[in-house]
């Protein structure tokens, strides 16, 4: 009992002290503040300088106010208001406290003059008040400014900082906002070499153009070390140049090969020419786009599962449809491939139109969620979660219908009616529901493409149209009939795009790739990796 | 002797269709031109421009069927030929504009006033002469096909591979003609145009002429590809098609005889092309659509392919459907042309024309075996009677 009693006075007593302080404190704050109308702009360096020693979060709104030019000093008593509105009448507010302090008439109050240098010494003063900051996220922006904009009066400033700073991300940069600033500094050769080295290891493109403006003024013997720096930060941007382009191609080439591997099986495999493809993966999207509508109306909670359960609807619907298609028309056809190139061609007018009649000409809202937004950084790169998703899909894809192919029943009775299909059907296989269903799981892998693709492009009746082009390169570039053959097709493809757009730009790009692969067919009319064999007169 | 050879050349159906696109050719000018608009049997003269699109529509599916039906190449780059065709007469038509257009550069079209250019292209040079850019109409789509085609035979690229890349061909134009600094319009493509050969390109005798001319072009391109596939030349062609390994076996170079036919095919589209140009008033990077290309094989396939004159018969059809269906119900065109496509290849291989005639051989057959059947009655009716 009497224990806790003396803990409760105790902490009365620390309680009232530190108010005590505090009121001190904010005694000392509002002293300093009011120094500021007294002074003149000459002095006012000094005067702000004193401020931001202080230290005081409180400090900042009071140095904002001043570089916005709102505070005042009534004239009775020199005291300095921060002054909301303006008027007849100004309101007043006590910038330390934030209190209400009443209102004055205009011809009581005089503006506390500034210009162009004391709003440098406010900007640089804040810079460094928010270093101190409790936030991270705060400190982080301010270093980031820092290192944007350096400023070599700020120097100590960070290097008091980094002294205290534990979190790491902000330490890297403030490190590099010391090694820019203490260039632009008047301290020894000795540090500015380690600077340049820092900068020459770091990741900046300020590092760069603080290097290349400091190069002309630069001392002889930095001189060469600048120039080195400067070529190792070339360097290193020209390999993570690659490396984007490598990134964004891989991720080109997930769509194409998404897009493709679904003809890979219907046109590779069983050698249809399946034009209404592109409409199969625009079917999938608009199944992912009726999930969502779904979702959103009535469970709003599963959003983040929509993909999820989009993926196996998509498969059963596209599946479904291309069932239809096979038992409907394609069946007739069989042995006849340039026939069902044009009956495919209008059953994707139809469903084209369909769609348009349905849910409109107009692009339809897919959203992402929230596990596909946003990104991250890995070196140089910017690697975009919906990206990096979109190619690890493609690739399970991939992976599972390789499995499917190889190792299950059903992928063996397929090859086997497409490697021979009379004597596959003498064994007892069912040739015709394996060729619908070949057909159906082609189709359904188109659809599930379309609910990755969702993501990514406009979900439009049109949508289809744009890829059918390009899966059929792909498949034709790879091989026909070898699943692998498209993997490789459509990454190469891909890359290759994407390392000829810096040269070429996106069109022209694309137009060469074509041009390159329409003179390969001549040298490989089977595709890279052709099946072995002779050839059939076809 | 070249009527001789004209006269073996054809058969009775081809100098019925030639007759009918001559009479053609003189009634729906004169019903325009002579008739007065509230006359009943007056032409309007957008008619007349529209039948004139349609007589070249059915050039373009012409040309498709002398490598399709034929040779057994389906092109899906014909509407590439067409189009070039149809920009090198743009090209013609934007020069005699002159210092008409908003810019009233003399020189330069507006596109590339509008793009700041300073002089004209080299590959506009030459073509406010009217023969150069007849000359180039034919020659240019002529000899992209020559060169396409021959890197193509000779390494023996030939059933859907071909198709697939012949419609890489026309995207990779597609794309190369939506660019601005292609020199050709980029999106817009070339239009406004004032006259061709001195001539009003809006006037009534004009649109007569140009219709005219469609017709007389397309009788004489049914000429001579019906003298191509009934010559020595046309039978090896059809060889190739139905078995392409034993023709060449047999020692012909089946690839000089695809590129023949195939470079001709690219020049006749080119022509018609350019015939169309004139009609429609704009060319734009939209012709070369593989969309498009797709549809002139539907036309081919409708009409009968293998046939000279399904092809001409089943582009009128399918254009005059569309015609009136996008007027009526618009949305249903696509169900309409698709279903088309479906059950064209599933019910009507032959086509429209192939069909017809079928009937008529099996029924001329029929008679045939019937009287023969009598005869041998009649003949054996003495016997029967000894």
């Amino acid at each position: 009992m009497y224990r806790t009693l003396q803990i409760l006075f105790v902490a009365l007593c620390l309680l009232i002290s530190g108010h005590v302080v505090g009121l001190r404190a904010a005694e000392d704050l509002a002293a300093l503040v009011d120094q500021l109308g007294a002074a003149k702009l000459s002095e006012m360096d000094d005067r702000i300088a004193a401020l931001a020693k202080t230290g005081d979060p409180k400090v900042i709104p009071v140095l904002e106010a001043l570089g916005e030019g709102e505070l005042y000093q009534r004239k009775s008593d020199g005291k300095v208001f921060l002054v909301k509105s303006g008027g007849a009448d100004l309101e007043l507010v006590d910038p330390v406290t934030g209190a209400d302090a009443g209102a004055a008439p205009k011809a009581a109050l005089q503006k506390i003059k500034v210009n162009n240098a004391v709003r440098r010494a406010v900007r640089s003063a804040l810079g460094g008040l928010t270093l101190f900051s409790d936030d991270a996220g705060a400190r982080l922006k301010a270093a980031q400014s820092m290192l944007q904009a350096p400023n070599a009066d700020a120097l100590d400033a960070i290097e008091t900082a980094l002294a205290s700073e534990r979190d790491t991300t902000v330490r890297q940069v403030l490190d590099e906002a010391r090694a820019v600033t203490l260039l632009l500094s008047d301290r020894s050769d000795d540090e500015k070499r380690r600077a340049i080295t820092l900068l020459a290891e770091g990741s900046g493109r300020t590092g760069l153009a603080v290097l290349t403006s400091t190069l002309a003024s630069a001392d002889a013997s930095l001189k060469a070390d600048i120039e080195a720096a400067i070529d190792r930060i070339e360097q290193r941007e020209a390999f993570w140049n690659a490396g984007q382009n490598v990134w964004y191609g891989m991720s080109l080439g997930s769509v194409l090969l998404l897009a493709a591997i679904g003809l890979a099986i219907t046109f590779g495999v069983m050698g249809i020419i399946n034009m209404a493809h592109g409409e199969m993966v625009m079917l999938g999207a608009y199944t992912t786009f009726l999930v969502q509508e779904v979702i959103r109306s009535s469970y709003p909670g599963l959003f983040d599962w929509s993909l999820a359960i989009a993926l196996p609807l998509a498969f059963l619907v596209t599946g479904f449809v291309g069932l239809v298609i096979e038992r409907g028309v394609i069946r007739f056809l069989y042995g006849r491939p340039l026939e069902t190139l044009l009956a495919t061609w209008g059953i994707s007018l139809i469903l084209q139109q369909a769609v348009r009649s349905i849910f409109g000409p107009t692009n339809r809202e897919v959203g992402n969620p929230s596990w596909m937004s946003g990104a991250f950084e890995f070196g140089g790169l910017t690697i975009t979660w919906n990206r990096l998703w979109i190619i690890v899909f493609a690739l399970a894809v991939f992976a599972a219908l390789l499995f499917l192919l190889k190792k299950t029943s059903m992928g063996l009775r397929m090859r086997a009616v497409t490697q021979n299909r009379r004597m596959a059907s003498s064994m007892g296989i069912r040739t015709p529901w394996v060729d619908a269903l070949t057909f159906a799981l082609g189709s359904g892998i188109a659809g599930i493409a379309g609910v990755a693709l969702s993501q990514i492009d406009n979900v439009s009746p049109n949508l289809g149209q744009g890829y059918i082009i390009d899966s059929f390169m792909v498949v034709v570039f790879g091989g026909v009939g070898n699943l692998w053959g498209t993997l490789v097709g459509a990454f190469s493809l891909g890359i290759l795009n994407k390392f000829l757009e810096p040269y070429a730009g996106a069109v022209l790009g694309k137009i060469l790739v074509l041009v390159l692969i329409i003179l390969f067919i001549q040298k490989k009319p089977r595709g890279l990796f052709a099946l072995k064999g002779r050839a059939v007169d076809a | 002797m070249i009527l001789s050879f004209l006269m073996k050349s054809l058969d009775r159906s081809i100098v019925l269709v030639v007759a009918i696109l001559l009479g053609l050719a003189v009634l729906v000018p004169a019903l325009n031109l002579l008739t007065s608009p509230d006359h009943p049997l007056h032409v309007p003269t957008y008619l007349v421009s529209l039948f004139g699109k349609y007589l070249t529509y059915a050039l373009l599916a012409l040309a498709l069927d002398l490598v399709w039906g034929f040779c057994g190449i389906l092109s899906l780059g014909h509407a590439a030929f067409f189009a070039l065709g149809g920009y090198a007469m743009g090209m013609y038509l934007m020069r005699q504009i002159g210092a008409r257009g908003s810019y009233g550069n003399p020189l330069l079209p507006d596109f590339m006033v509008f793009l700041n250019w300073k002089e004209l292209p080299w590959f506009w040079q030459g073509f406010d002469m009217f023969w150069f850019a007849a000359l180039m109409v034919v020659l240019v789509p002529g000899l992209l096909a020559l060169v396409f085609g021959w890197f193509a035979f000779r390494s023996r690229v030939n059933g859907v591979y071909l198709s697939i890349i012949t419609q890489a061909m026309t995207y990779a134009l597609l794309l190369a003609f939506f660019r601005n600094d292609m020199g050709f319009g980029g999106n817009n493509g070339l239009t406004d145009f004032k006259d061709i050969l001195g001539f009003n390109i809006q006037a009534d005798g004009t649109r007569a002429s140009l219709f005219a001319a469609s017709a007389l072009i397309l009788a004489l391109c049914l000429i001579l590809t019906s003298a191509i596939v009934r010559s020595k030349y046309g039978k090896v062609l059809v060889a190739v098609r139905d078995a392409e390994s034993r023709t060449r076996f047999l020692g012909y170079r089946v690839e000089h005889i695809k590129l023949f036919a195939f470079t001709v095919s690219a020049m006749m589209a080119g022509i018609a092309g350019a015939l169309y140009v004139p009609q429609v008033g704009i060319i734009n990077p939209g012709e070369f659509e593989p969309g498009n290309s797709i549809e002139v094989v539907i036309w081919t396939a409708v009409g009968g392919r293998g046939t000279l004159i399904g092809p001409i018969v089943g582009a009128i059809l399918v254009n005059g459907g569309k015609s009136i269906f996008t007027a009526a119900f618009p949305e249903f065109w696509l169900f309409a042309l698709g279903g088309l496509f479906v059950l064209v290849t599933l019910f009507l291989p032959k086509g429209v024309v192939g069909t017809v005639g079928a009937y008529f051989s099996r029924r001329r057959a029929g008679r045939k075996a019937r009287a023969d059947e009598a005869s041998d009655n009649l003949a054996a009716e003495p016997m029967a009677a000894e």
